[in-house]
């Protein structure tokens, strides 16, 4: 290949944040025509950073650009698209009320004038040509996810993009919807279309690319052609050493286990009256990970927080067994009560939620508040006591691993995989009974994610009930003992980790059936 | 073009000395303009602000009392400002404060002893703010409505009390005004200190600003009020009742109010007028944020609004001018001190673009 002129010629791009983080130190990188390559890197590796100087939204402190053997200066997405290159984001950027062809045709200054129909008959004529199924009348918020980054990869090809770049795509899709957008994009390759797609799920590199480019802390490091690699080379040159990537999952002796959570009936729903949870059903043990599979907002969030107290519930019960063994059975009801006052009933209930910032963490307030958000009414006093969580924030700091300057640094300043060992750290410091985790290892990188799967398998080992939210299927598969699969709020299913397979677990999570039926 | 980044964490002093230079450069501006348009030396404008501030000693004993007063307001709102409770209603909580002491000066400034009539003037005032600062706050928590509209209109209906009231103990009769409240027996004015007639409010602001710093920072409510201002799913997952911790923040925002009401009633006014909190209520507001709603550095943001509030009637008074060009001097120095805050949290670089690289 080296023979070709390439589609992008990156040459020395440095980046750096405010004068001290190196998002990018010195980078060459080619794309080339007619190829898919996969960049490669962990958390905080650059590679969405310098995906965006390419695509205009940054602009490098050091280093040249050239498209298609010309040197170009690309200071704005719009100078980026004029030059053919299109993005597309991990968070969607479209207006929810309009269609899918309002979308796409927002801010073009097309010479022709505005006018929607045509624009909806070469919206169609894209769809066809690459195999889209985008209806140019949806509303977007009618949409799913994978729907909206149709949208999102029709609106940069009628824009007359040559050069995708797609980050992170897979993150928000289920297995089939996965394999679908895979196909598109070998459509697009063989028209002679470049695409370029960020992602650290390396099964996912394998699959679809062509070439691999692998960054490491903002460098690059090497390529590879992907028929020619495995996945355990890729992950030694993303990580710089040899590491295992099998996940564990420990077997528990049986008499160990014992009834813990009972969810019966439980039907949900939100603030507009739609049906979150609809008769949902099942037992979470002792020492085990249950896994919650399903497509994202399948009630996996409605389902954690009706547990954790947080999410007031139409009908149905929630049980945690105090003990199975005594007679009459101990049993606590968790339904219509609130964290406190399930912590008074001697329920240690620790909670690791989606939102991080947003729900398991004070962003503006430092490691040593955060610890104590959940017990700073200990004690008489009408003051609060900085003592002890100082204490735990250095122990979580120290054995965790977290990357801060200090106990005293806020820690929306520290990344992502920190943030999490600091949420992480704090629930399991409580010595939980029960641990409810959402989307534990989302965003982190591949070591920071085997420390948390670790760290889960800790817990299990203690006979804490584990319940783990995932949206990644091969994790959910190496780990768990148990999958449930919610499909629209129902319980399409519960399977056995050790025997299911990823084909099963898919197909459950877009239609009721599989393990029932 | 221009390219603007985020800084991180500026160390201290220089963080100090681009403030220093935002002032600087302000004093040089409002020089120039001066010049411009009075003809007058800028520097002895100047010296005539700083005269008009500090050059008696009855001068600064005015220019403590209303910092005073306006930190005392500023205390009160930034419980709930910490809270992302943006409450414009502090004018409206310091008349109701004000009138309620008045009322119980007036009422029973001629049956009850003093001491009670003070002890009564206190609760009523502190109760009256509560209270009207607590009606906002509870349609905030149960039916989430729109605090800072609603706390705007309470001011509006404070002041038409205000008014109807000073009609009906108008004195005399006819005046449309009340007058000093027991002038001759003195019944229901706070005490003095010695010989010096604004040193109680002074001392009981301080103290107050040591309490409401220790209060936010090191108490249990403190901490709730930090976490509900961040985001009320967080102090949902803590179990910290959002509802409650607003009312009882509200309550003590509107209660600080109201005291500030009774010291310039009883304190040092002895009357009341619908004017009486000078829109203190609002310049509060910018104390506070100029602050970060941090109660120690209020201090010096109070005092700096009123230095430069009453420079500003000096130099108008000296020359001649109107009360307007001391405003517009005010209001370019706020603008510098405000605008610097930007450039202490971005980078803001300029970059020449590559000619040759565009033109292909």
């Amino acid at each position: 290949m080296a023979d070709r002129l390439p589609a992008v010629r990156m040459r020395g791009i440095t980046k750096e944040f405010a004068g001290k983080v190196v998002a990018n130190k010195n980078v060459d990188l080619d794309i080339y025509r007619g190829e898919i390559l996969a960049l490669l890197g962990e958390n905080g590796s650059g590679k969405t950073t310098l995906m965006n100087m390419l695509s205009g939204i940054y602009y490098p402190d050091a280093g040249t650009i050239e498209i298609n053997g010309k040197h170009r200066v690309i200071s704005s997405p719009k100078e980026a698209i004029d030059l053919g290159i299109g993005m597309i984001h991990q968070h969607f950027k479209l207006v929810n009320v309009f269609t899918a062809a309002e979308n796409i045709v927002l801010g073009m200054n097309e010479p022709s004038g505005f006018d929607l129909k045509a624009a909806s008959e070469r919206i169609r004529q894209v769809c066809d040509t690459y195999g889209f199924d985008v209806d140019p009348n949806q509303k977007i918020y009618d949409m799913s996810v994978s729907q909206k980054q149709t949208v999102e990869i029709v609106k940069q090809l009628y824009r007359g993009a040559e050069i995708l770049i797609l980050d992170e795509p897979t993150a928000v899709l289920t297995p089939q919807e996965t394999d679908k957008l895979f196909a598109v994009l070998r459509n697009m390759r063989d028209d002679g279309k470049t695409v370029v797609i960020i992602t650290h799920k390396l099964h996912e590199v394998l699959d679809i690319s062509d070439r691999v480019a692998v960054l490491r802390k903002g460098e690059y490091v090497g390529e590879m052609i992907t028929t020619e690699t495995t996945a355990q080379e890729m992950t030694n040159m993303m990580v710089g050493h040899q590491v295992s990537l099998n996940i564990e999952r420990p077997d528990v002796e049986m008499d160990y286990r014992m009834e813990r959570i009972r969810v019966k009936n439980l039907t949900v729903r939100n603030n507009e009256g739609v049906v979150k949870l609809d008769d949902v059903s099942f037992t979470a043990y002792t020492g085990e990970i249950l896994g919650i599979a399903g497509i994202s907002g399948s009630g996996q969030k409605e389902l954690l927080e009706a547990i954790a107290g947080l999410q007031p519930v139409e009908s149905g019960s929630v049980e945690y067994v105090v003990d199975a063994n005594s007679t009459p059975e101990e049993v606590e009801q968790l339904i219509g009560m609130d964290p406190i006052k399930i912590a008074q009933m001697g329920v240690v209930l620790s909670f690791v939620p989606e939102d991080r910032l947003g729900m398991g963490l004070v962003g503006s307030m430092d490691l040593t508040d955060n610890m104590m958000l959940r017990s700073f009414r200990d004690g008489m006093s009408p003051f609060t006591d900085r003592k002890a969580p100082k204490h735990l924030a250095e122990l979580v700091v120290d054995e965790l691993e977290v990357n801060t300057p200090s106990v005293s640094t806020p820690v929306r300043r520290l990344s992502g995989g920190n943030v999490q060992k600091v949420l992480v750290g704090r629930e399991i410091a409580a010595a939980p009974t029960v641990l409810l985790s959402a989307y534990a290892v989302r965003g982190l990188d591949v070591n920071s994610s085997y420390l948390i799967y670790d760290l889960l398998n800790r817990q299990k080992g203690n006979g804490v009930a584990v319940i783990y939210v995932g949206e990644d299927l091969d994790v959910l598969l190496e780990l768990c003992d148990r999958i449930l699969v919610l499909c629209g709020g129902k319980v399409s299913g519960i399977v056995d980790g050790r025997t299911t397979n990823k084909n099963e677990v898919g197909l459950m999570m877009t239609k009721l059936g599989g393990g029932e039926e | 073009m221009i390219h603007i980044s985020k800084r991180k964490e500026l160390p201290l002093g220089q963080a100090l000395a681009i403030r220093l230079g935002a002032i600087v450069l302000a004093l040089v501006v409002c020089g120039a303009i001066t010049t411009l348009f009075t003809g007058l030396n800028p520097i002895s404008v100047y010296g005539a602000m700083i005269n008009g501030a500090f050059g008696s000693q009855r001068k600064i004993w005015i220019l403590l009392q209303e910092t005073a007063i306006l930190l005392c307001v500023s205390l009160a709102l930034t419980p709930a400002f910490r809270m992302k409770f943006w409450n414009l209603g502090g004018e409206g909580q310091i008349l109701i404060g004000g009138l309620a002491s008045a009322a119980c000066m007036i009422l029973f400034g001629n049956t009850l002893p003093n001491g009670v009539v003070i002890l009564l003037e206190i609760v009523c005032a502190i109760a009256a703010g509560a209270i009207w600062a607590f009606i906002p706050a509870f349609f905030k928590a149960r039916w989430n409505t729109n605090e800072t509209l609603f706390t705007l209109m309470m001011n509006y209906v404070a002041t038409q009390i205000v008014a109807y009231f000073i009609i009906v103990w108008e004195v005399p009769k006819g005046s449309g005004q009340i007058g000093i409240i027991n002038q001759s027996t003195e019944v229901g004015w706070l005490p003095q200190i010695g010989t010096y007639k604004y040193l109680l409010n002074i001392v009981l602001v301080a103290l107050l600003t040591v309490l409401m710093y220790t209060y936010l920072n090191y108490s249990k409510h403190g901490y709730e009020i930090s976490v509900v201002g961040e985001s009320a799913n967080t102090a949902r997952y803590a179990g910290i009742k959002v509802d409650r911790v607003i009312m009882r923040t509200l309550l003590l925002s509107g209660a600080i109010c109201g005291f500030a009401g009774l010291l310039l009633v009883g304190g040092t006014n002895h009357t009341i007028t619908t004017t009486i909190s000078g829109g203190r209520g609002f310049t509060a507001v910018m104390v506070a944020w100029l602050a970060k709603f941090n109660p120690a550095v209020m201090t010096a943001s109070s005092l700096l609004l009123v230095f430069m509030g009453r420079g500003a009637g000096e130099i108008s008074t000296t020359y001649g001018l109107n009360q307007s060009f001391g405003d517009i001097l005010t209001g370019i120095i706020l603008f510098f001190i405000i605008g610097v805050e930007f450039f202490i949290t971005y980078r803001v670089r300029f970059e020449k673009k590559e000619k040759e690289a565009t033109n292909d």
